[in-house]
């Protein structure tokens, strides 16, 4: 009985960690900037490609994954100035060329580096509860993302950075007038997703065929992840992980994996049906009548 | 516009006059996918059809006229596929259409080709039960791999099977076989699991597995995203026996994945690169000296090569391109070619392929080894259950739950 409740709690905190990890990038580039940044996959799949490349060069594995993150988001501020910067207010147009720069990177890539990369394993250490075996990595990508979850939440709600990037990208112009350097917030903005990005397949890369088109792989629960949370990062996201992640990992349990991702889709169609602006905007107003009432 | 229509009517009269001399390249229609999900597998089957349309042309051809190969990607998109298939037949007029990788792949393109009097040859293994008079398929089928394999699985590991395969027309009828295997040796199914194509993440799949507590598995899953199983499994310590019909020779998992995922991997298969005959060792050598960088020469990608010597072949003893009279030649029951595995042959009845069977296994550090010798198998089981293409077309594909009606 033991294992069976643990072996759910993992299942959950599985699921979880990668709807969050996939996610977490594409949240503040898309629910916070508003950017339909296709090239989501291709900043996780970068990632990936950085490790594996730094890990067969001989360092440690953790090593790579940081430089692999870093190498991550200074593309993403590149990408930034050079593609993102012009098309703000043509989200259409943004969301062409993101698409664009994604084709090129992967097709690029498979004349590059070949059609596979082999990785370099995932590291050793397992445990064993009642009948089941599971790997330790699975439960340090669980600690990685609430990690992520935590960083945002420092980055965006503790530091000076955090309050001129909210005032960016609830009122650029004004912002603008008080002083903020807005282009300077966007750029960093959209680095720091890429690199939340990069770090969900440097993180996954041990655990995975590396292909170049790996990242659409994420694509799907990322965007659903972040359609679902809405615009807010830390309101939305994490609660949308959370539901989304009872749902298939319970399906997942009860009739395999094809249930599991049909239930988690139907969920995303209803929720979106009944929340149209997301989660986060049913907890920012729950949250504003409760103070009302208090007061 | 006149003068060239001039020049081209003399140009046609010449090449009449001079026959073999003048004459117009054969056309082949290739569609491979050498990028998306299944890109690295299907890579060496272009090699593999670019090696073999080499040494042809350098050879003098086919009856003398050389072979041009247009090369598609359709980068597994099975409507690209259909799309690419009708250009290729229509505007391109080719001679004959080779490739596709997935049998869903098959099924989009076969229909098309039907409505054609043009040849289409399918090189990978798969599911087996097409009975279709327009195509010719030269890769393994189940009566050559699962029921040798599976018989040996349930002798040596143990009776309890789980099944873990990719959720389309493959996964499900060579799951199908297996369930029909399983029960004639005494065996029983404790699970199986359908996965869609691209998912990546295994840590329920693996604790399901656990739970049903199988003897060994079945891994019939498919693309780069799904053999993440294998890294997956190996990290949770699930340590099962394991068999299947596309791994090893088809997806050089071995190669790809760090040892010891592989552990207990057993196949059978027509063609690995391990395999060391001195026709095979022949062979490998041109291939490497042609494409270097080649990670694995998989059993697709030779198939793609032979396909190339059955055709020429077929052309030659036909002494046309038409499909009627290749299929006369195939009736003959003598459309046989010298592959680097041996000789194979059509079978006139159900227009696949014979093709020495060999059952392989993967060690702890991911040598393979050869563990069993089946000698020439032919493609038996479209004969046995009514599909005679000598008589009747039936365009049709059947599986063990779906027999032709008598």
């Amino acid at each position: 009985m033991l294992a069976e409740i643990f072996s759910f709690l993992y299942q959950f905190a599985d699921v979880f960690a990668f709807l969050i990890l996939a996610s977490a990038g594409l949240a503040i580039v898309f629910g916070m900037m508003g950017v339909i940044n296709m090239a989501h996959g291709e900043f996780i799949m970068c990632g990936a490609y950085v490790t594996v490349g730094l890990v067969n060069a001989g360092f440690p594995l953790i090593v790579a994954q940081a430089c692999a993150t870093i190498a991550a988001a200074l593309i993403g501020v590149l990408v930034e100035v050079a593609i993102v910067r012009k098309l703000y207010k043509r989200p259409l147009d943004s969301l062409l060329a993101t698409w664009g720069l994604s084709l090129i990177v992967t097709q690029g890539m498979l004349l590059i580096f070949g059609g596979s990369m082999s990785g370099p394993g995932t590291p050793p250490g397992s445990f064993t509860v009642g009948d089941y075996t599971f790997s330790v990595y699975r439960l340090i990508l669980f600690a990685a993302a609430i990690g992520v979850i935590g960083f945002i939440y420092l980055v965006f709600m503790r530091t000076k950075f955090g309050v001129y990037a909210r005032a960016t990208m609830q009122n650029a112009p004004i912002a603008q007038a008080l002083g903020v350097r807005v282009g300077r917030i966007y750029a960093l903005s959209f680095g720091i997703g890429a690199g939340l990005a990069g770090l969900c397949g440097a993180l996954y890369a041990p655990t995975m065929t590396l292909i170049p088109t790996m990242g659409a792989t994420f694509i799907v629960e990322s965007f659903v992840t972040v359609v679902v949370g809405g615009s807010n990062v830390l309101l939305g996201t994490t609660p949308a992980g959370v539901l989304l992640a009872v749902i298939r990992s319970g399906l997942n349990a009860w009739g395999g994996q094809i249930i599991g991702q049909i239930g988690m889709l139907i969920a995303v169609i209803l929720i979106i049906r009944i929340l149209p602006e997301g989660i986060s905007s049913y907890v920012a107003r729950w949250l504003s009548a409760s103070e009302k009432s208090k007061s | 516009m006149r003068l060239r229509n001039v020049v081209v009517g003399i140009a046609g009269a010449l090449s009449l006059i001079g026959g073999a001399i003048a004459a117009d390249p054969i056309k082949v229609g290739l569609l491979e996918d050498v990028s998306g999900d299944l890109g690295l597998l299907g890579k060496p089957k272009l090699n593999g059809s670019l090696l073999a349309v080499e040494e042809i042309n350098k050879a003098g051809g086919i009856m003398g006229r050389k072979i041009e190969l247009i090369h598609l990607d359709p980068q597994g998109d099975n409507a690209r596929y259909q799309e690419f298939a009708r250009r290729l037949v229509s505007k391109d007029k080719v001679d004959v259409l080779i490739g596709g990788i997935t049998s869903a792949s098959r099924e989009a393109v076969r229909p098309i080709m039907d409505r054609t009097d043009t040849l289409y040859i399918y090189t990978n293994q798969y599911e087996g039960g097409v009975c279709d008079a327009g195509m010719i398929s030269n890769g393994a089928v189940p009566e050559q791999q699962f029921s040798t394999l599976i018989p040996y699985m349930i002798a040596t590991y143990g009776k309890k099977v789980y099944t873990i395969a990719a959720d389309y027309n493959f996964g499900q009828i060579s799951a199908e076989w297996n369930r029909k295997l399983v029960k004639e040796q005494g065996g029983t199914v404790v699970g199986e699991e359908f996965i869609p194509l691209g998912v990546s993440q295994f840590a329920q799949t693996i604790q399901n597995i656990q739970k049903a507590k199988p003897d060994w598995l079945l891994t019939i899953n498919v693309g780069a995203a799904q053999d993440s199983f294998f890294e997956q499994a190996a990290a949770a310590k699930l340590g099962l026996p394991m068999a299947s019909s596309i791994k090893i020779m088809l997806g050089f998992e071995h190669k790809r994945f760090a040892p010891p995922a592989l552990y207990r991997m057993n196949a059978v298969a027509n063609w690995f690169e391990e395999l060391d005959t001195p026709e095979a060792e022949d062979f490998k050598k041109r291939w490497h000296a042609k494409f270097p960088k080649e990670q694995y020469i998989n059993d697709m990608g030779y198939n793609a090569y032979v396909a190339l010597y059955q055709y020429k072949m077929l052309v030659e003893k036909a002494k046309s391109t038409k499909l009627s009279d290749i299929r006369k030649v195939i009736a003959t029951g003598k459309a046989c070619v010298t592959a680097p595995e041996g000789e194979v042959c059509i079978d006139p009845k159900s227009q696949h392929t014979s093709h020495r069977m060999r059952m392989v296994t993967v060690d702890e550090k991911h040598n393979v080894k050869v563990i069993k010798d089946f000698g020439v198998i032919q493609p038996y089981w479209l004969g046995e259950i009514g599909c005679d293409l000598t008589k009747k077309n039936d365009k049709k594909q059947y599986t063990p739950s779906e027999l032709p009606s008598k």
